[in-house]
Order: structure tokens, then sequence, then C-alpha cells
């Protein structure tokens, strides 16, 4: 089949992200959500679902999820009840999940994703609303029995719903990334898909270009990496084109995605789907989010990427590459951040964390938390090359080294230890500029006759005798002074 | 509505449960009844009135973020009907 084929169809697609939240106990109940105790642990009568235990909600989870919300620009709901979805599963102790069925907390809201051409795009979101997590089920380590671990179960989720609004595989990608960066920005998931605390399903549909009605819907489960999310679905996009191309009708099913193959394979089709019958939540009494809650939660925010990539661009005149490597980590932005606050000269501060920084910790594979040079002394380093002090090579090769060493030494202090401090003193130079010029009158008269390409062969005379030190730029100058005059 | 014994199957999977022959048709008749009760309540003019979810007031009843053990994993594990040292077991059923 022919690319041009492909070419008449477009894919329509909608995310559901579920993520995991950051706080110390669970949704209902005080026992640990943290991640990776020994089986069975985190436990407590609520999350075991005993009989006669009544929930009792997290007021750090709705400050999260509402968090989230506002990063999106979604509507805050003030009047929040809860829901039960009922299902029988030995994951689920109690027989329902509480999670928000009519009521999500959030409503609308939108992000910005960045397209290849340069552009940006807005995906629109239905809804975020808040849930409990299952626990997990091991069916492979045992012949007859399935292993049920309940540390996992009540951990805190939001949900986070799409609208049909992305059209590629790319563009999802880059909305998981974007979503990805959020939470962790907001410090409300760790966003660890490989971990599962950020996990995705795809809805994923393809239609000719140009029709209005949608195609029939396919769910994909199960891509653990933001680079899956974008595999599984190229394939199925493929896969539902090569369908209708053959005439062939198929219906709305869930599907896995398998990492291996790179292929999906059916997991049940939504006509055996399940009968969750929802019902309002009656041990959990309603949440009232009024201006006075939200207001407060607001102003916890911090600044957002899409706000300090503006900022970047518009006031501090980086270029749009700078502002979004600088805001792709929320811990490189941080440090930028105070950088900043020592030194105007924004460019060389982005080009020094962007350059040696990042290169140190890459080497090395650290992160950001690893590196305790304080922001004032890397100000004070820039500050020392902006003052001609020092070489820009040489405060990235001799000096830099040193403090990433000893964090709390001044760079100054370094400088001069290493001996590597630049002498701009005009006296200096002339005297070394003088002794060159007196011991080469040959060369001189060369020059001077023409042969203009020798100033680059007095320049290194003159830094050799200096060993290094002296300024190049006021050498360059003095230098063409005395030849030139 | 008419209960049928498709709507007792389907509830009855639904809930996980089995029903002797004889218990059916008891079932089914209860279930009717019930739903003739909710029959007559729905004769009464409920339009644009709220329906009611909560019947105790108060709201934002939340607890903080802090971590409290309750009961130790031997605990946990203690009534379960078939356990190990870590797991529970459940008979193994595949989600379909």
């Amino acid at each position: 089949m022919t690319a041009s084929v492909y070419d008449k169809y477009e894919a329509v697609i909608g995310l559901e992200i579920h993520a995991q939240l950051l706080t110390h106990s669970k949704a209902y109940s005080s026992d640990s959500a943290e991640f990776g105790a020994a089986p069975n642990e985190h436990v407590s009568a609520i999350s075991l679902g005993h009989p006669g235990t009544l929930p009792k909600h997290n007021k750090t989870v709705i400050d999260y999820a509402v968090k989230m919300g506002l990063a999106c620009e979604a509507q805050i709901r003030e009047f929040n009840y809860y829901a039960r979805k009922n299902y029988f599963y030995a994951d689920l102790p109690k027989g329902y999940q509480i999670t928000q069925d009519k009521t999500p907390i959030c409503n609308g809201g939108f992000v910005k994703i960045k397209l290849k051409d340069g552009s940006t795009k807005k995906i629109g979101l239905t809804r975020i609303h808040m849930e409990e997590d299952a626990g997990k089920s091991m069916h492979d380590q045992d012949l007859y029995d399935t292993l049920v671990d309940y540390n996992r179960a009540g951990v805190p989720l939001i949900e986070i719903v799409s609208e049909p609004d992305m059209r590629s595989a790319d563009e999802a990608y880059a909305y998981v990334t974007e979503m990805r960066k959020l939470v962790r920005y907001l410090d409300i998931c760790d966003g660890n898909m490989e971990e599962g605390s950020l996990r995705c399903d795809a809805n994923v549909s393809v239609r000719l270009k140009g029709a209005e009605k949608f195609g029939t819907k396919v769910e994909v489960k199960n891509m653990n990496s933001i680079s899956n999310v974008k595999r599984a679905i190229e394939y199925e996009i493929i896969r539902q084109i090569d369908l209708l191309e053959a005439g062939e009708t198929f219906t709305s099913e869930t599907r896995s995605f398998d990492a291996l193959k790179g292929t999906t394979f059916s997991m049940r089709s939504k006509e055996e789907a399940n009968d969750y019958r929802y019902f309002p939540e009656p041990d959990l009494p309603p949440f009232i989010a009024d201006q006075a809650y939200v207001s407060s939660i607001r102003e916890q925010m911090p600044a957002l990427p899409d706000a300090l990539f503006d900022k970047y661009t518009k006031e501090l005149g980086l270029s749009e590459y700078d502002a979004q490597v600088l805001t792709d980590l929320k811990e490189i932005a941080a440090y930028f951040e105070e950088l900043i606050g020592f030194t105007s000269n924004y460019k060389a501060a982005a080009n020094w964390v962007m350059g040696s920084v990042k290169s140190y910790l890459n080497e090395n594979a650290l992160e950001m938390a690893d590196f305790h040079v304080p922001a004032k002394n890397l100000a004070e380093l820039i500050a020392l090359i902006d003052s001609n002090k020092l070489s820009n090579s040489v405060a990235g090769q001799r000096v830099f080294p040193v403090m990433i060493e000893q964090p709390e030494r001044s760079p100054l202090n370094i400088a001069e230890e290493l001996n590597v401090l630049q002498e701009s003193d005009a006296g200096f130079i002339e005297g070394l500029v003088q002794q060159v010029l007196e011991a080469n009158p040959a060369k001189v008269a060369e020059y001077q006759g023409g042969k203009k390409g020798l100033l680059g062969m007095f320049m290194g005379e003159v830094m050799k005798l200096s060993k290094g030190k002296a300024d190049p730029k006021e050498a360059t100058r003095i230098l063409s002074e005395y030849l030139d005059k | 509505m008419q209960v049928t014994n498709e709507t007792i199957d389907r509830l009855a999977h639904l809930a996980r449960l089995e029903f002797e022959k004889g218990e059916k048709d008891k079932i089914r008749e209860d279930l009717q009844k019930i739903l003739g009760f909710v029959d007559k309540l729905n004769e009464l003019d409920t339009e644009g009135v709220e329906p009611m979810i909560f019947v105790a007031e108060g709201h934002n009843v939340l607890r903080e973020d802090v971590v409290k053990v309750d009961i130790t994993h031997e605990q946990a594990l203690k009534n379960a009907p078939k356990k190990d040292s870590d797991y529970f077991r459940v008979p193994k059923v595949i989600k379909k």
C-alpha cells in the first residue's frame, strides 16, 4: 500500500492519564502511600475493605487535584461528592472503587503543546477527577493462585481526560510529555511511567479527512513509556486504516500494547463491557471548594513552564530553544531562576546552565539535585568573565571543575590559587608587546609591508609570554596600536 | 419493569452469586415486588426537587495527610482464608 492511501485519513486521539499523587498517606485511610514496601505492609482495615470501616478523605488529595486543574485553567467545581464504581475483582477488596462520576472536581481547561513546525496547539481537557488505585494482582508467580498485594489499594490518583483533540501520534507524545512536566512542576506526582505512577490509555480512531463523524474508537492500554505511547498509536492508526481500506469493519474494543513486537492485541470488546452501576458514595460527606479555598491553592502555585518560557523569551531575550531547554525540567528552571537573581547576563547564565552544568550532569549520570555549586558562585564566575578577569575557556576548563569539587569556594579565590586571572592592566600588556616586537624585527617589517595575517603570530607570542594571563582583547588592541602606528 | 430470568442471571453475575433452580424463582418474585414498591414511589411528582444524597448535614470532613499504622502485616493477613507469609491468595482469574 502506498503512503498516499494513509494520507487520505486522519487520526482522532484522546488520552486518559492516571497520575498517582505524591501524598504520604492514602486517599481515604491513613496507611502509607509510599511505593516500594514489602507486600501488604502498607495496609489498614479501610484499605482492606473490612466491614464497618468508613473512609476519611485526605485533604492533600483535593489540594493536588485543584492545583492540577488551576495549572490547566480548568473550572474548579464548587460542590463535590464521590461515587462508587462497583465491580468484583480481588484487587478491589471492598467491591467498589471510590471515584467521581458526575461531579469531577475540574472541568474543561487545556494544555498547550508545541508542534514540530514550531507552532503551538491547545489540547482541551474534558475533566480531572479524583479516585483511588486498586491493589496489585500477580498471576504468574504461582500455578494455582493469584497473589494479591494491597499496598497500592487506596493510593490516590487523579484521572485527566483529554478531548479528542490530537491528530497524530506525535501530538499525543507531546501531550503526555507536557502533562508529565506539569505534574512534576506542581510536585504532585513523580511522573514515572515505568513504575506506573503515571499511566496513559489512548482512545484512537481514524476517519477520512474532512469527515465530521468519528470512526470506530479503540482503546489502547499498557503503554509504559512516552515513546511507547507514540509507537502504540502509530501502529494502531495504520492497523485501522489497513482494515478500512480492505473493506473490513471492526468493533469498538480494548487493546493492549505489546512493547516487544510493537503491536496491539485485543483484550476485550466493549460489548461485554462491565456494568459499573455508579451511585453516590454515602460514606464520604461532600466537599465544597469555595472561592477562599481555591484562592489559597492558587497562591501556592509555583511558576509553571509555560509562564517561565514566556518570561525567558519575552523579558530576558533568550531564544525559544534556550527557553525550552531551561524549562524542560523543573529543577533546572529553579536553578536558573536563582542564578538570574545574581546576574543580569541572562544569555551567559543560560549558556552556563545548558552547557557546562548540564554536560557535567550528563557525563556523570547525575541529577540537578547532585549539583551543589551555589547559584551565587556561578554568577560570580560569570561576572569575572564579563570583567575580563577570566577567559571563557579558562573559566570552563580550569575554574569550574574546582568549583564542583569545592562548591562553597568562591571562583575568584580558586582563580587566584590557580594563577589564571587575566591581566588587563595596559602597562603590563604594553611591556609584553614591546618585548615581542623587539624580538621579531623582521616579522614586524613584513607586517608593516602588508602581511597583516602575522597579527595572530604576534598575539600568540604575547599570550605565551604572559603565560596565558593577558586579557586577549586588551592585548589585541595594544598590539594593533603598536604595529599600525 | 418485568423481572425475567435473564435479569436475575445478569444481576447474579454482577454480584458473583449463584442460585439453585428453585431459589431463582423466589428471588425473581421478591425482586418484582421490590420494583413494584419503587414504582409506587415513582408516582410522586419530584419534578424540580434536588435529589437528597446525604442524610447528615456537614461537609469538608477531612484529615491531614499523616501516616498512621493501624495494623501490622501479620494482622492484615490473619483472617484471610488463603495466604502465604507475604500475600493474600485468591483463585486465579484473569481479567477478560
